[in-house]
């Protein structure tokens, strides 16, 4: 291998041509992503990108790295044995709401039970787009669309509060349209040993436009989101005048003075919890960055180490300590 | 032991069924009097027979669990048609199982449990022990149960458990019947029991008081020895299940391809001793992920195989139709990967723990798109083995999945296994690409094999997918003419591999006039039938075959030297089917069975004899 030079942004765009609508918000996010792989210094052959299927899920064949466009929803389970056969890797999941959270929900769960250490940025539109524009598991009820046309009677699904539930390790959101905090979180998600959940509000032009414009348009943002950082009081508004403070099981708007740190490292995902209900809570802002950042053993780590260990006592196997086991008998 | 007087009688071949509850540890009685026999020189074949149900209501006919050994001083194929023995340890059993008995055979019956109650759960309006049902065998009675708890008086375990150990007062007794050595067993239980003293004393106690029970009580009539094989072929063996042979020729397989075995499987009866089996193979560098689901175990694979590792998926019947979709995946990024699917009574969950062979045509066809996939059938368990390394042969040497097909009277079956020596292994060692020199992820070599390059390769970084990729750059093509050369490369790279296999072996006279095609677990049975009809000079031979796809060179010409054609199955004619459409100036006839049970030597013989017959 040659020396390690210093790779750029653009040293991870491959030769491909992008071909997301014009204004989608995924040439942000792919712009971050190679951004901070080349911010973190890892070599290109060392990265895989797996997806699933939707429009976000041809992000692999953008960027210069090794890349596997799978199937719809199993890109998950695909990753996993990328990574436990090669824990050497780093591997990130690209997937969708409907990708990641409908078809491909069983495997979210698992992966994050099981701590894979991996990536996934979820690219939630709250629509499906690749299909143009059915409702999504993430589609607020009433949203009208080409299969709801007198508006969605589903439930949708909270991503965080799955990711939480399921037991990922590192929790957090961003959006398309602050790239800056989006490079931070997804910087932080590299950094994290295990599987690193990243919803990233998503705008999907064609579909489902302005879908997040109630919190994250520009002459109300400031009152509707609110950003986390760790060890840092809670504020927000337009003169960071206001804060939260966590009270019981709930938060509270209080003035800037008086709010609370925010902490994702404690042990109780049940801070992490109060705070995506703020999502339920049409006078509270919405949260972004990192909800959860947490310490576990990986699955890539335990199954090596059981090898090792079980290597270790019994002595490396040989072929023939399979075939020839102390019950045989021998014919002359 | 010495002192046994009973004048012992020859016997070449025997068949004994244990049948018992769900309860009674007849699977356990099974494989200890398989091992013993095996230890003695014996040719042996068995065949399990369990509910799906781990514990149907106690004493039903539906909680009935049998075990067949047929063991033999000659050489044979067929865990035995009509058992000369039946063990049957309550009424359900006995109902059940009678029927098959040879005229004349022994009934061995624990009268323990066959109390008004016993009787009751098993639908018995009279008892049959008195009602002459059974007026056709020798039928020997015998209160197991007591005997047990007096063998095993003042030890300090309970009642229950104390009955627990009436199997191994049974496997005393028909040691003893037969003229077995009881120290494998006893071997077995100090391995099993030696952290549980009291466990270890109370079965050793049964098994020996069961033991000498036979001699004492002279219960039976003299006993019998089965003398070992005489001609056996110098070698060394072990005795193999179906399952088990497969796990070590997926593990040796991915070793002679160099490569780390990697399992991403989902328990699903009656595959998933094979992802037990392979789980206790740590310290080889096998990786077994238990997964959440079908599909997630062949999408590791297909991850693992993608990041240089050989990926393996095991799966019965429904798990196949869950991996459908991935399968096509793993055709069309090309990357290899091995899927066992031990064959089950379907459709849909069916008969999990019962046999069939209706998955042949799902294997070879069932996928969207034209996506082709090597097929390869075990017949025995000892063929199991070197069908697993095939299967791991062809998934490396052509960077494509391949389906192995077992099914469950394979997967449950014991035999003795004549080890391959070291040497005789083939070798088909991976060489992954690192050279980006003329470098595209669809390069081909001289079998259309793609290159195989891994991450973590500098300068070969690529993307593969399910989206159809251009030949020459392995870029995303929706090009008309490109997926024609594709679709076309990817089947007449599959088609190759037939210059690679064997043409089946023909057994039998020259221009026969009847030939049996046989594939899959209807080895053992075919044989013993087509045998027995050439021994009376009919003018019968078989071929057997290993790969269902593509179909080896060389059929027509066999065929053409048949006056008529027949195929054993055990589904609705799938092969047949097969045959047909590659050969049409051919008649595939048909013989399906889909009973959930094998076909017996017998039963064939019988539809031979039938052709033959109307040919002469």
């Amino acid at each position: 291998m040659s020396e390690v030079q210093q790779l750029k942004a653009k040293d991870f765009k491959s030769n491909q041509e992008i071909r997301w609508c014009p204004g989608c918000g995924d040439y942000s996010i792919i712009a971050s992503v190679q951004a901070v792989l080349a911010d973190i210094g890892v070599a290109r052959e060392n990265v895989v990108m797996v997806s699933g299927i939707g429009c976000s899920s041809r992000f692999p064949y953008y960027m210069e790295t090794y890349g596997f466009h799978s199937i719809h929803g199993r890109a998950n389970a695909i990753a996993t044995g990328v990574k436990v056969a090669n824990p050497d890797l780093q591997v990130w999941v690209i997937t969708g709401d409907g990708d990641g959270l409908s078809i491909g929900g069983n495997h979210m769960i698992h992966s994050l039970r099981r701590n894979v250490d991996m990536k996934i940025i979820l690219f939630n539109n709250e629509i499906y787009g690749l299909t143009k524009g059915q409702y999504s598991p993430t589609s607020p009820q009433g949203l009208q669309t080409k299969t709801s046309p007198f508006g969605s009677v589903d439930a949708p699904f909270n991503p965080l509060q799955l990711a939480l539930g399921a037991g990922s390790t590192f929790v957090a959101r961003t959006l398309d349209t602050q790239p800056k905090h989006m490079k931070e979180v997804l910087a932080a998600a590299a950094a994290h040993k295990g599987s690193a959940f990243v919803e990233v509000w998503q705008n999907c032009v064609i579909f489902n436009d302005g879908a997040f414009k109630d919190w994250t348009d520009k002459t109300v943002r400031d009152e509707q989101m609110i950003y986390l950082n760790a060890g840092q009081p809670m504020v927000f508004g337009k003169d960071n005048d206001k804060g939260l403070k966590i009270d019981g099981f709930a938060l509270k708007v209080v003035p800037a003075a008086e709010a609370s740190n925010w902490d994702p490292t404690v042990d109780s995902a049940g801070p992490a919890f109060v705070m995506t209900q703020l999502d339920t809570d049409p006078s509270m802002p919405r949260p972004f960055g990192v909800f959860r950042s947490v310490v576990r053993p990986t699955l890539d780590d335990l199954v090596h180490e059981q090898i090792n260990s079980v290597t270790q006592k019994r002595g490396p196997g040989k072929v023939k300590d399979l075939l020839y086991t102390p019950d045989c008998w021998t014919v002359d | 032991m010495s002192s046994d007087t009973s004048e012992i009688t020859r016997q070449d071949d025997v068949t004994i069924r244990f049948a018992g509850d769900s309860g009674d540890g007849m699977q356990l009685t099974g494989t200890q009097f398989t091992d013993t026999t095996a230890r003695v020189g014996n040719d042996l074949a068995t065949f399990p027979d369990f509910p799906a149900e781990i514990r149907a209501p106690a004493g039903t006919r539906a909680g009935v669990s049998g075990y067949q050994i047929h063991f033999s001083s000659a050489d044979i194929y067929t865990p035995g048609d009509a058992p000369d023995v039946l063990v049957a340890m309550n009424p359900a059993a006995l109902i059940i199982n009678y029927k098959d008995l040879k005229p004349g055979g022994i009934v061995l019956v624990n009268t323990g449990s066959f109390t008004e109650k016993d009787l009751e759960r098993a639908d018995c309006k009279t008892n049959p022990l008195t009602d002459g049902t059974l007026s056709a065998f020798r039928v020997i009675q015998e209160d197991i149960n007591q005997r047990t708890i007096e063998a095993l008086a003042g030890t300090s375990l309970g009642k229950k458990d104390v009955l627990r150990c009436k199997n191994f007062f049974t496997l005393g007794m028909m040691y003893w019947l037969f003229s077995r050595p009881i120290e494998p067993t006893l071997q077995w239980l100090t391995e099993k029991f030696g952290k549980k003293p009291d466990l270890l004393d109370a079965n050793t106690r049964a098994l020996k008081a069961g033991y000498n029970h036979g001699e004492l009580l002279r219960l039976f009539q003299g006993r019998y020895d089965v003398p070992k094989v005489d001609n056996v072929e110098p070698g060394t063996y072990r005795n193999i299940m179906g399952n088990q042979a497969i796990a070590i020729g997926l593990a040796v397989g991915a070793d002679l391809a160099g490569l780390k075995a990697f399992l991403g499987s989902y328990p699903i009866t009656p595959a998933t001793d094979i992802l037990q089996y392979m789980s206790l193979m740590k310290n080889h560098g096998v990786i077994t992920c238990q997964m959440e689901d079908e599909i997630a175990g062949i999408c590791t694979a297909i991850g693992a195989s993608f990041a240089g590792h050989l990926g393996i998926t095991t799966t019965s019947g429904p798990g196949l139709a869950l991996k459908t979709e991935a399968m096509g995946l793993a055709v069309i990024t090309e990357l290899p990967l091995v899927i066992v699917n031990v064959q089950r009574g379907g459709p849909s969950t069916g008969l999990p723990t019962k046999v069939e062979q209706a998955d042949l045509l799902q294997s070879i066809f069932g996928r969207n798109g034209e996506a082709p996939i090597p097929v390869v059938a075990c017949s025995c368990p000892a063929d199991a083995f070197e069908c697993a390394v095939e299967a791991c042969r062809i998934a490396v040497e052509y960077m494509t999945p391949v389906i192995l097909l077992s099914d469950n009277y394979i997967a449950n079956g014991a035999e003795p296994w004549k080890l391959p020596t070291m040497e005789s292994l083939p070798h088909f060692e991976v060489k992954f690409v690192t050279d980006p020199e003329g470098y595209t992820p669809y390069v081909r070599d001289g079998k259309l094999a793609r290159a195989w390059a891994k991450p973590g390769t500098p300068e070969l970084m690529h993307r593969i997918g399910g989206l159809e990729k251009d030949a020459h750059t392995g870029n995303v093509s929706y090009d008309p003419d490109n997926h024609q050369i594709m679709c076309e490369t990817r089947l007449a790279k599959v088609m190759g591999i037939r210059d690679t296999i064997p043409t089946p072996t023909y057994f039998g006279p020259d221009a026969p006039d009847l030939l049996v095609i046989g594939w899959g677990s209807t080895y053992g049975a075919i044989r013993s039938s087509v045998e027995a009809l050439q021994r009376e000079g009919k003018r019968i031979g078989r071929l057997h075959m290993r790969h269902m796809y593509p179909l080896p060179h060389g059929l027509p010409e066999i065929f053409a030297s048949a006056r008529r054609i027949v195929v054993p199955e055990m589904n609705f004619g799938q092969a047949a089917r097969l045959l047909t459409s590659e050969f049409p100036q051919f008649k595939f006839e048909t013989i399906h069975k889909v009973q959930g049970k094998p076909f017996f030597a017998p039963e064939l013989k019988a539809h031979f004899r039938k052709i033959l017959e109307e040919t002469a």
